[in-house]
């Protein structure tokens, strides 16, 4: 199977005024194409890190890290900007989406930088709202909807562009049990459905279950893989 | 329109009250600015409108101004003998030989303020055709009749047709009012050219005034009377000569109003830097996610440049409908240059417009560069932590 993802000898450090913080520590990971993987592990573990750093919103110290066959360490800040938009769909735990723009536009904004005209726009936008179940709530403000739909908003948002892999940090961490459960349905329907490349990083086993492969970082450390029942 | 563009207009509507206080700021400035600017132009379009392109005026050489200007009688006949100027239909000269003097008056308001007496002849309105009599007539020859513009008699006190005015050592009555547009001869007094010298004891003229047969001819009557060794006078297209008188008052006005647009401005732009920097803080975390989501640290930029010059052009724009009103107003100064009172409009102009409208965006730039900087310099992890 081809990996999509490559993550090969990656450390990462923060500063915290004189002490340096390592937060991940040789890290090497293969992602296939078509994986749906959820990263669990402790707070302060390093799952959101590994996570920026795979979407290209964060550099390592070290290592090599290759999306689709290009090494993003190497793409300057600019490039890795454009790459970002054409190749990385992101989900927030708390949705992000922009307050004063509908639920359309803010499907629309990524497209933007896609060179599509504005008809091309709107058709995809609707698109990926209609894939989420949602094109009744075009003209909807994020104030106007409820926290599950705010999310399926902000998937549409990430899958509206067809990118390469699609990152969720920690997608259900604000969402009550039931708008969780659909979101959750929803990423699993893009993997199986759409063969859409997912790697989410949660603390809840329930969201963690919902994924083919479960990896555990702790203290930096990646450990082995493991196959969900899914 | 783009997202991106409504994202900046919503964020403006967002916060109301902030971005009407900011753009107030930025209207008071454009309204000052533009409307000295009007001032200026007024003042110059007034007496740029008092001359003719076909008439000559003819001065002392090196007098600023007709007050400033002695013309000998003999010389005045010897101008007069020019082949180019054009004659009436009783084939005499269409020229005039006219004194200006200056008196002082009292305003409407009770201040007094200086006002030019012209001595004229029977051929000064058929030489300035834009000056029509309204009510009234003109003075006689030999009488000690005035007769006002339609701008005096508005802004001083008794100019009614038939009061009385005492000057010069004698009482002179309104028979007339006449109307000279937008332009200086609304501002004077109009007196019999010989009743004039008499009364102020004057042996010379100030200026010579003819018509032009040939408007083109105007080079050969310089040079003639530039050339004569018997003349030390000079010739100026009439419509130059007034273009001169608001020079330096024009050019005051612009200074001034640019100075104090300059100071003003600075609270204005300190006004808007705060609104910007207070939108960037309050908009880190959609910044981070603008940025996840493949916007460049210029994009950034500009959203935020935009934002800050879509405030200041509203408020430019707001600047102008104020200032706009102002053209409704006519306003009565002292005009350095001649020593005299001088009543004209404001105008507004499709390059004060334009001036206004870039110093508008100036503005926006000024106050909005530094926030749109540290907003584009947002490192994205950081900016997705603020929540």
């Amino acid at each position: 199977m081809n990996n999509i993802v490559e993550l090969i000898e990656i450390t990462k450090s923060y500063r915290r005024g004189s002490e340096i913080i390592s937060v991940l520590r040789d890290i090497n990971l293969s992602i296939p194409q078509g994986e749906f993987l959820a990263i669990m592990g402790p707070s302060g573990s390093g799952k959101s890190t590994l996570l920026n750093l795979i979407a290209g919103i964060d550099r390592p110290d070290s290592g090599r890290i290759i999306v689709s066959g290009i090494d993003i360490t190497t793409l300057s800040e600019d490039e890795l900007a454009r790459w970002r938009a054409f190749h990385v769909g992101f989900i927030f735990q708390f949705y992000n989406l922009i307050p004063v723009l509908t639920a359309f536009e803010n499907v629309e904004l990524p497209l933007l930088l896609t060179g599509l005209s504005k008809g091309e726009r709107r058709e995809h936008a609707i698109t990926a709202l209609k894939i989420v179940g949602l094109e009744h709530r075009l003209n909807h403000y994020p104030s106007q909807l409820s926290g599950g739909e705010q999310q399926r908003v902000a998937i549409a948002r990430a899958i509206v562009t067809d990118p390469s892999i699609i990152v969720a940090d920690e997608p259900t961490g604000d969402l009550d049990k039931y708008s969780a459960e659909q979101v959750l349905d929803l990423l699993a329907g893009l993997n199986s459905q759409f063969n859409k490349t997912i790697i989410m990083v949660t603390h809840d086993p329930r969201a963690a279950a919902k994924a083919k492969t479960i990896r555990h970082l702790d203290k930096g450390i990646l450990n082995a893989t493991r196959e969900t029942s899914f | 329109m783009t997202p991106l563009v409504i994202y900046n207009l919503r964020n403006i509507r967002t916060r109301r009250l902030t971005s009407l206080l900011t753009g107030l700021g930025m209207a008071f400035v454009v309204f000052v600015f533009s409307s000295v600017m009007m001032m200026a132009e007024g003042l110059e379009r007034a007496l740029v409108d008092t001359g003719s392109y076909d008439n000559v005026i003819v001065i002392r050489r090196a007098a600023q101004a007709e007050v400033q200007s002695t013309i000998p009688r003999n010389e005045a006949s010897i101008v007069e003998t020019l082949p180019w100027i054009e004659k009436d239909i009783d084939g005499r000269n269409l020229s005039e030989r006219e004194l200006v003097v200056l008196i002082s008056l009292l305003k409407k308001d009770g201040s007094p303020s200086n006002v030019v007496i012209r001595g004229t002849g029977e051929k000064s309105l058929s030489i300035r055709r834009q000056v029509r009599l309204k009510e009234g007539r003109m003075p006689r020859p030999g009488s000690t009749e005035i007769a006002a513009g339609t701008s005096i008699k508005k802004g001083f006190q008794g100019l009614e047709p038939g009061s009385r005015l005492r000057f010069a050592l004698r009482e002179w009555t309104v028979v007339g009012i006449f109307d000279a547009g937008n332009t200086a001869f609304s501002s004077e007094i109009w007196a019999d050219i010989d009743s004039l010298m008499q009364a102020f004891r004057r042996p010379v003229y100030s200026s010579l005034v003819f018509k032009l047969r040939d408007p083109e001819d105007f080079s050969f009557v310089k040079r003639a009377i530039e050339t004569d060794p018997r003349l030390s006078l000079e010739a100026k297209r009439e419509i130059d000569f007034y273009k001169e008188q608001s020079e330096v008052m024009a050019r005051f006005l612009r200074i001034l109003g640019s100075s104090f647009s300059i100071v003003f401005s600075l609270g204005a732009i300190i006004g808007a830097m705060i609104t910007m920097y207070a939108q960037v803080s309050n908009r880190i975390q959609e910044i981070g996610t603008l940025r996840v989501l493949g916007f460049q640290k210029r994009d950034i930029l500009m959203s935020f440049l935009l934002e800050s010059v879509m405030l200041s052009l509203a408020g430019g724009i707001a600047g102008l409908i104020f200032s706009s009103f102002l053209q409704f107003y006519t306003v009565s100064t002292l005009n350095w240059q001649t020593f005299s009172e001088l009543a004209f409009r404001f105008r507004l102009t499709p390059g004060i417009v334009l001036k206004s409208l870039v110093f508008s965006i100036i503005m926006g730039i000024a106050g909005g560069i530094l926030p749109a900087l540290r907003a584009s310099r947002l490192n994205i992890v950081n900016a997705l932590r603020t929540g």
